[in-house]
Order: C-alpha cells, then structure tokens, then sequence
C-alpha cells in the first residue's frame, strides 16, 4: 500500500523529540500489549507481516495520530476481529526460487505500487543500486502478509547513492542501504 | 498487571492519580478475550513485560561492545558472526531476525532506522526508544542524516562517509562503534558505561565524561 506509513523521505513531522531517561513504557497497558504481540505471534493467530500490514490499513489519519502502542492496540484488535480468534489449519503453498543476485551485481528496483502489503518504500522505487550482501531465504511479506503463500527468497542489502534517492537534494557522502526481496529486482539493464 | 486504581471509578475531583484510560480498558478487554480463547495466557504477557524491564536491554550491546573494543578476535567474530558472538558473552536470548552488526571507522559512520515500522535489534539495545518510532526520524534520516544527527547532537565533519540502513526485511542491525581516545587502560565494565543505546543506533558517539583523565 502507498500509505502513511511508508515514512522515508516526506517532509512536516517537525523535529525529532528525544525524551531523556526514557522508561521502557510508558503506562502499564503498553507493556501487556506488547507481551500479548508476542504470545499471538507463537500461537499462530497471524504473522508479523499480517501484524505490519494491520497497521498499514488503519485510517491514515488515525495512523499518525495514535501513539505507538496505540496503534500497536487498534492492529490487535483488528486482527483479533478478523480472525475470530481462531487459529488456522490449512497449509500454504511453498515456493523457493533460486538466487539471481550476488555481491557487486548492479541492479534497480521495480516501480511497484501494490494495494497490499510490500516492503518496497516508495523512495527506492525505479532506483539504480548495488548488491551489498546476500541474505535468506525469507518469506516474502507481499504474500505472507495476506496469508496466500510461503515465498521463500533471497533478500539482498542493496547499496544506494544518496544522489540517485534524492537528486540535488541529496545530502553529500552519503549511502543508503536497503535489504530489499528478491521479487523487488531486476538486473540493471 | 499492576492496578493501583480502580476500574469505573469517575474521576470527579481530578486528583486522581492515574486515571483509567480508554487503551488501558481496551488493552484489558482484549488480554481476557485471548486468555479466555485459550490463545495466550497473562503469566506469559507478564514475562514479556519483566524480560524487557529487566534482562533484555541496551547493557547487553554495551557488553558485547566493549569486549570487542579489547579483544580483536572478538570483534572479527562480532563482525562476522554475531549470535555466534553474543552466545559467547551469554547472552542468548535471541530474536529470529538476522542480526548485521556495522562498524563505525575514522571516515565513516553508520546510523540505523526502520522508515516503514520499527524494526529494531531488540536481543541486544530492548525495545526502541520512542523517537526510534517517530515521523520525524523514520521520514528524516534517510534523506538528510547529517542534518538529523545535529540535530540530535552528533556532528559529522563534512569528510565522513555517512551509511544509513533501512532494516525494511528480517534483518536487523547494530552500530559498532569507535573506542574514544582516553580511554586506554579502562575495565570492560568501565568501557561498557559509555556505550549508550544512541551509540549503537549510531545517533551518538560513545564520550568519555568531562573530568576523567
């Protein structure tokens, strides 16, 4: 989805507010929110990605303006609902592909704009980089998250110029780097 | 939980110390829900919630940081493998996700963000501070970095290679960073206590404090 979420790059959150001695939560409740996260992620209700996902299809405006653990709640709930509470049975297909990648390669990323969930921020979409390092295999989180199929892929750290992110924009020296699936690449042409 | 308050008692004369909030209720409402569904159980939830006051923090980083910073072989295998490295040091409560540790080198310094969630090292640096999970950080620091790290304190000379990383898939990282001049001779406890979470972020550098020679 090309939604609020997908942070990198957009301009008017303001400055970043650092809180000093900041405690681990900040209310009780936050605390029982990220410990039941955790249990419903070991007892199969959904996965990470679905949890992520979750997220990404609350209202934008309520995206930005809830808390972190706020959200965190709204997603819970949200699944919770969805699900029924009920754990799954059925088994998924499970794909493997080959890698098609290896440090050095020269590579650019799709232009994609999925309604679902991808982990593809849009500032490094249709953009030129490097092969950095080979990880993997993992799921990918554009079918994982929607509960269709276990894909499993290479993931590489992708190495961006600043430059070609950001243009003339670009703070000098600078390098992203980003870990980017498989599915999201093609060889430089 | 703890529950110094109670549940639907109004708060008329606004001294109340600590309200009952609307999340709280809903956070309550749904923890009975999933122990009722059998789908967790709230001894577990309290773990979690110790585990990450107490056990499960930056100090670990901080350890394993400072024994890299006095022995070499260490820091290649903190480098090259680092569960296998932190196991080492005891610490083995470890998340699923690859871990990546970057080095910080005279010329080029490292600094991490998550800009779609909050993806965070969490076996070694806890849970994120706040600002970690921010707007502003997470829109900003990929696209000027420097600027945000002034911000925030650190300034970079216009010479330093800066690598930002994006922990977008299951891999998550954390910053090695230099050992500051001065502090020849210290303990790894001692070496340890400069090491903050910002250092491991890369949105600080470990200091020595004014006054210690």
């Amino acid at each position: 989805v090309n939604g609020v979420h997908d942070m990198g790059g957009t301009h008017g959150h303001g400055a970043v507010a650092v809180e000093k001695d900041e405690p681990v939560y900040h209310e009780a409740w936050e605390g029982r929110v990220y410990g039941m996260l955790r249990g419903l992620l070991r007892a199969g209700l959904f996965n990470l990605d679905e949890f992520r996902h979750a997220q990404e299809r609350l209202p934008p405006a309520q995206y930005l303006e809830s808390s972190y653990y706020e959200r965190w709640l709204a997603a819970l709930e949200l699944l919770v609902q969805e699900t029924g509470a009920e754990l799954r049975t059925e088994s998924l297909p499970e794909r493997r592909v080959e890698p098609r990648f290896k440090p050095g390669d020269r590579v650019v990323t799709k232009n994609l704009n999925p309604p679902g969930h991808t982990r593809l921020p849009r500032y490094a979409r249709g953009k030129h980089g490097v092969v950095g390092s080979v990880h993997g295999p993992f799921k990918l989180p554009d079918t994982n998250a929607h509960h269709l199929s276990l894909d499993w892929e290479p993931v590489y750290t992708v190495v961006f110029e600043a430059h070609e992110l950001w243009g003339e924009q670009a703070e000098l020296r600078q390098t992203l780097s980003i870990d980017l699936s498989q599915s999201y690449l093609e060889e430089e042409p | 939980m703890s529950d110094d308050h109670h549940e639907q008692e109004p708060d008329d004369h606004g001294h109340h110390p600590h309200p009952p909030s609307d999340l709280e209720a809903r956070a309550l409402a749904l923890e009975s829900l999933l122990v009722e569904r059998g789908l967790i159980t709230s001894e577990a939830v309290d773990r979690v919630v110790r585990t990450f006051e107490q056990d499960i923090g930056p100090m670990l980083g901080a350890r394993a940081v400072a024994h890299a910073w006095v022995d070499l072989e260490y820091r290649k295998l903190l480098l090259a493998q680092p569960k296998e490295a932190l196991t080492r040091l005891g610490i083995t409560q470890h998340q699923a996700e690859e871990l990546v540790v970057v080095e910080n080198a005279p010329g080029v310094h490292n600094v991490i963000v998550c800009t779609l969630c909050s993806c965070y090292p969490w076996m070694v640096l806890g849970l994120p501070p706040t600002w970690y999970k921010s707007a502003p950080y997470r829109s900003r620091v990929v696209i000027e970095p420097r600027g945000v790290l002034r911000e925030m304190g650190l300034e970079l000379s216009e010479d330093v290679e800066v690598r930002v990383w994006d922990s977008s898939a299951d891999i998550r990282y954390m910053v090695l960073p230099e050992r500051p001049a001065g502090t020849e001779g210290w303990s790894e406890e001692r070496l340890a206590e400069i090491v903050t979470r910002d250092c491991m972020i890369g949105v600080a550098r470990p200091a020595v404090p004014a006054g210690v020679a």
